[in-house]
């Protein structure tokens, strides 16, 4: 009998959805014929309490007059807010993004600037950086958006209007505007099914353990919310790479889970590090329960690919440690240097024998928004997931469902994803084109990156191994360590700060990520504006450095 | 019977049209085209190269070249800041403006998800305290659909509901609200009122002077307003009008207009357009504290909505007008529409009406017939052996039997002793035709058997 880690008992529990009212599971009454219809009620005695409570957690007056005089407090302020709410940042579009929104506009009034564009260097948005989309995918979307195209003579090429037509009719009514079933459509289901497979070297995958997701993120949140659960120090703690994609931390601030950090090596390129993963969950166990490590492969910002040996040992690890796996891959096509292979989490852990592969739990994600497709806009995204206790799988099926569904197109997207033209088909020849130079392109920007970055005096810059950031590390003199602490900022921002008014290229700054250190701060660096582009941004920022560390020397 | 009903979650083809579904608010799942208009704009912002063509008339290639390039990189493939694509952004501000009259909102209280339901999540988020104990309480109608309820359990929210009146046509009742909100005070922290309007599964429209109650409602006891406002281009009946609960704020002038902390929701899945796969929808804040919004901002920016939906709300909020080349044709789409689902409401009524042991409230808006029906002690009996409720025993037999798929009203809660069935009027006249066929036949050998 598989003991599962992660049972229903620490679950959430959620009522049953509406698509289950015909199903087996309607075992009994489901009316909410009882007046609650919450999962609890509290006893009278503590109701009072909860009326005199109610009354003082609202009662704080506001400033806003009305005609009259009388001041109206409003129901929804800071201070009556979900409080969860407000331990979350998110760094990616945080306050940096929302001055170089507010600089872009200025530029287009008219305004004079020491530059005349902002570059937004900080978000791994590829076609905003002016790569170009897959020309297959984008044609296969149009005619299932637009089917009376199929009808053109040659406009569209017969693989192409084939694949539309074969979407269209696995979607209801025909059409992309049907809701799919909350799980993802049938059929995109299987090919990403057997997707994994051919990718995995044969490894079985069933399509019923597929959930199509609105982008990766959505997985990923949806996942943590199964996980949250328990009070005090029985509190989720969730492990996560420092440094981080800022959505872990945004997610795990507002569902309340304690965020347990783990440093990855950078003088080993970023590698994990078992006796720092060690070390973590040890430290944390002293006031919380870590139930799930998370691991982002090739790394955001950091680019690392793990190796195979690496992967292993995280398994051997989390099955040690009872944790479940959050395999972050989005960046699975995104790897550059020579001796870097990506190996799916999923792969090894199958690999590694029954011992492993029938007990370790594991969710893995991918996207459409990276690799050599940057389709952020149309949020397509799956999660697989592997050795789930069944009843937490009903619960998850029963929370995607909140969703209804995720965007039909992105779905779409995601069939044509993972299965692309093959040898021998019309569009075989412009589209292989189209990837390789999409991913060599940003192959050389990776190494150009790194070239230019690491002639400036005072930033290091590790191999960017994969992914689509460098992550240069940047030393931060004394006197402007002193005026960022002085305007009440982190080091790092101020010097990005700095940047982004006398250059306009916005970059992210480190403590964003979580990774803090005193005269040092790390800043954060997409690989994906067009090679020219990049090189004179590059240029750009080494001379701002040089000029910024000798105003502050 | 489960295998029938996943054979229809996966949305397979059959050979042949031997089983019906009418279960959920699906139009172009049903088989309601798509409006042309919103998808030549579409593929044309999907495949640019198309512009270059005669393909297109102008006013799609206008549209789409506006919105492309004010997307980043010129691509739909890029993520978008908050609100959304400027432009669209821009149409619902002005969209809401033509709809209500006064000045357009900011764009700043506009925020576009994927999908109606996802702002009001996020909204909930803000609002609902889901731990420790004291929980904060949203009164939510009876009958209601499901998936607002799940997305408050989910946060740890309350939900506390209010029963609207069916003998009175499904309107909410200000004393029935009142009680419940006694009641809640009770249990948890009440924190807002979520009303349907035009409702779901009911299909009520609120009266103007019912909105007024429920504001002044809202006012006094201090509650937070959710306003689900996505059936508001679904109105069937005559002598019946939509009004937005922002338009009639605004009217009522201050305290009201500028204290009553209302959010009101819209998308592009219902009305004309359907297009409940692309996930469009958006949310409008009134009289929010600015500090309150920015950390709207951080929720909402974590979610973009996807771009395809953000072009079916510019759509939307600005559509082919008189003197467009497009209006002709999107003006007759349309018409047909609405003349066709009118139809569809006659039809169901002149039906069930003329059914005995069925009876259906005016459908005056939304998208489906919620009609109660009197099962008699033998099936109630029958349900009560198999372990079901018995609306829900009527259903299973009704697909069983006919194959016609339609959902059973204790999954939208309502009054204890009382059967009711769902089904959405939103489908194709043909459909509906053969449907109350099926259902006229079941029904009457139904009650036979359990007479």
């Amino acid at each position: 009998m598989k003991m599962r880690l992660f049972s229903p008992r620490n679950v959430r529990l959620l009522r049953r959805g509406p698509r289950d009212v015909l199903g087996s599971s309607c075992g009994g009454p489901c009316s909410p014929s009882p007046p609650l219809t919450s999962p609890s009620v509290p006893p009278v005695a503590l109701c009072r309490a909860l009326s005199s409570l109610t009354a003082s957690r609202r009662g704080l007056p506001q400033k806003k007059m009305s005609e009259n005089g009388i001041s109206r407090p409003k129901v929804l302020t800071l201070d009556t807010m979900n409080p969860t709410v407000k331990m979350v940042e998110y760094a990616v579009r945080g306050p940096i993004v929302q001055r170089a929104v507010e600089l872009e506009k200025e530029l287009s009034e008219g305004i004079e600037k020491p530059f005349t564009e902002v570059i937004k260097a900080n978000i791994g948005d590829a076609q905003a950086m002016g790569q170009q989309p897959i020309t297959f995918f984008r044609q296969v979307l149009a005619l299932c958006s637009y089917p009376e195209l199929l009808n053109l003579d040659n406009t569209f090429p017969e693989d192409a209007k084939n694949r539309a037509r074969l979407i269209l009719q696995s979607c209801g009514g025909s059409s992309l505007g049907a809701y799919s079933p909350s799980q993802g459509i049938d059929y995109v289901r299987q090919d990403v099914a057997n997707y994994i497979e051919r990718r995995d070297g044969g490894v079985p995958c069933d399509p019923d353990n597929i959930y199509l997701t609105t982008g990766a993120s959505d997985g990923i949140t949806t996942i943590l919310k199964l996980l949250v659960c328990g009070q005090g120090i029985d509190r989720t703690g969730v492990m996560i790479s420092i440094p981080q994609y800022p959505l872990y931390s945004a997610a795990l601030a507002e569902l309340g889970a304690v965020q347990i950090n783990y440093f990855l090596n950078e003088d080993n390129c970023w590698s994990m590090d078992i006796q720092e993963l060690q070390r973590a969950v040890n430290e944390a166990r002293q006031h919380c329960h870590p139930r799930a490590l998370c691991i982002i492969n090739p790394g955001n910002p950091t680019g690392q690919v793990q190796s195979r040996d690496c992967i292993e040992d995280v398994i051997r690890f989390a099955a040690k440690e009872r944790l479940f796996l959050m395999a972050d891959e989005v960046y699975q096509d995104n790897v550059y240097a020579e001796g870097c292979k990506f190996h799916s989490f999923k792969k090894v852990l199958f690999e590694m024998g029954p011992e492993y592969s029938e007990t370790v739990e594991l969710a893995s994600f991918h996207s459409t928004s990276k690799c050599y497709m940057g389709e952020c806009g149309f949020r397509g995204g799956y999660m697989e997931v592997i050795n789930m206790d069944d009843d937490v799988k009903s619960q998850l099926t029963k929370l995607v469902s909140v969703r209804l569904c995720s965007p039909v197109p992105g779905q779409a997207l995601m069939d044509l994803v993972v299965n692309p033209p093959q040898p021998g088909e019309p569009s075989y020849n412009c589209f292989i084109k189209e990837r390789t130079a999409t991913l060599s392109a940003l192959a050389e920007k990776a190494k150009l990156t790194e070239k230019i970055l690491n002639t400036v005096p005072g930033i290091r810059c590790n191999p960017v191994q994969g992914a689509m950031y460098s992550f240069p590390c940047i030393t931060i003199p004394d006197k402007a360590i002193k005026e960022a602490l002085e305007k009440g900022q982190q080091p790092d921002m101020f010097y990005c700060m700095t940047m982004l008014e006398e250059t306009g290229i916005c970059l992210v700054p480190g403590s964003g990520f979580g990774q803090k250190r005193i005269n040092e701060g790390f800043v954060v660096m997409t690989i994906l504006p067009p090679i020219d582009k990049l090189t004179i941004l590059l240029n750009k920022v080494k001379e701002f450095h040089q000029r910024f560390t000798k105003q502050y020397s | 019977m489960t295998k029938l009903h996943c054979i229809f979650m996966q949305g397979v083809k059959k050979p042949f049209r031997e089983v019906i579904d009418v279960a959920w608010g699906d139009a172009q799942g049903a088989g309601i085209k798509p409006l042309t208009f919103v998808r030549q704009v579409l593929a044309a912002c999907l495949y640019p190269q198309l512009l270059d063509s005669n393909r297109l008339p102008t006013d799609v290639k206008q549209k789409a070249r506006g919105l492309l390039s004010e997307c980043h990189g010129g691509s739909m493939g890029s993520y978008t800041d908050l609100p959304g694509i400027p432009q669209v952004a821009r149409e619902i501000s002005e969209y809401i403006a033509r709809r209500d009259g006064g000045d357009p909102p900011k764009t700043g209280n506009i925020f576009i998800s994927p999908g109606s339901q996802w702002a009001l999540q996020n909204i909930l988020n803000l609002l609902v305290h889901g731990h420790g104990e004291v929980r904060s309480g949203v009164l939510t109608p009876i009958p209601c659909h499901v998936t607002t309820i799940e997305s408050l359990h989910s946060l740890g929210g309350v939900s506390v509901p209010y029963y609207l009146s069916e003998e009175h046509g499904w309107e909410l009742q200000m004393e029935e609200l009142n009680r419940a909100l006694e009641y809640a005070k009770q249990v948890c922290a009440p924190v807002a009122l979520y009303v349907v309007n035009p409702g779901n599964p009911p299909g009520h429209v609120q009266s103007k002077k019912s909105i007024q109650d429920v504001i002044r409602f809202a006012l006094e006891k201090r509650l937070f307003l959710l306003v689900d406002e996505v059936y508001q281009d679904c109105v069937y009946a005559d002598n019946v009008e939509f009004v937005s609960y922002k338009k009639v704020l605004a009217e009522m002038g201050p305290p009201f207009s500028d204290t009553v902390e209302l959010a009101s929701f819209h998308s592009a899945s219902k009305g004309f357009l359907g297009e409940a796969g692309l996930r469009g929808g958006y949310v409008e804040l009134v009289n929010m504290d600015p500090d309150v919004i920015k950390y709207a901002c951080t929720i909402f920016s974590k979610d973009t909505a996807p771009t395809p939906g953000q072009i079916a709300l510019s759509v939307l909020a600005n559509p082919p007008r008189l003197g467009d080349p497009s209006y002709p044709l999107y003006e007759m789409e349309t018409q047909q529409m609405q003349t066709m689902i009118k139809a569809n409401v006659r039809r169901v009524h002149e039906v069930l009406d003329s059914l005995p042991g069925i009876s259906c409230q005016p459908v005056e808006g939304g998208a489906f017939a919620f009609p109660r029906v009197d099962l008699p002690p033998k099936a109630l009996q029958k349900a009560k052996e198999m372990g079901m409720e018995p609306d829900t025993f009527y259903c299973l037999r009704l697909l069983e039997e006919s194959g016609a798929f339609i959902t059973p009203g204790c999954e939208y809660g309502q009054k204890e002793g009382t059967y009711h069935i769902r089904f959405c009027i939103r489908s194709p006249g043909d459909v509906i035709e053969d449907f109350l066929g099926r259902l006229v036949t079941f029904h009457t050998q139904f009650m036979k058997e359990f007479s």
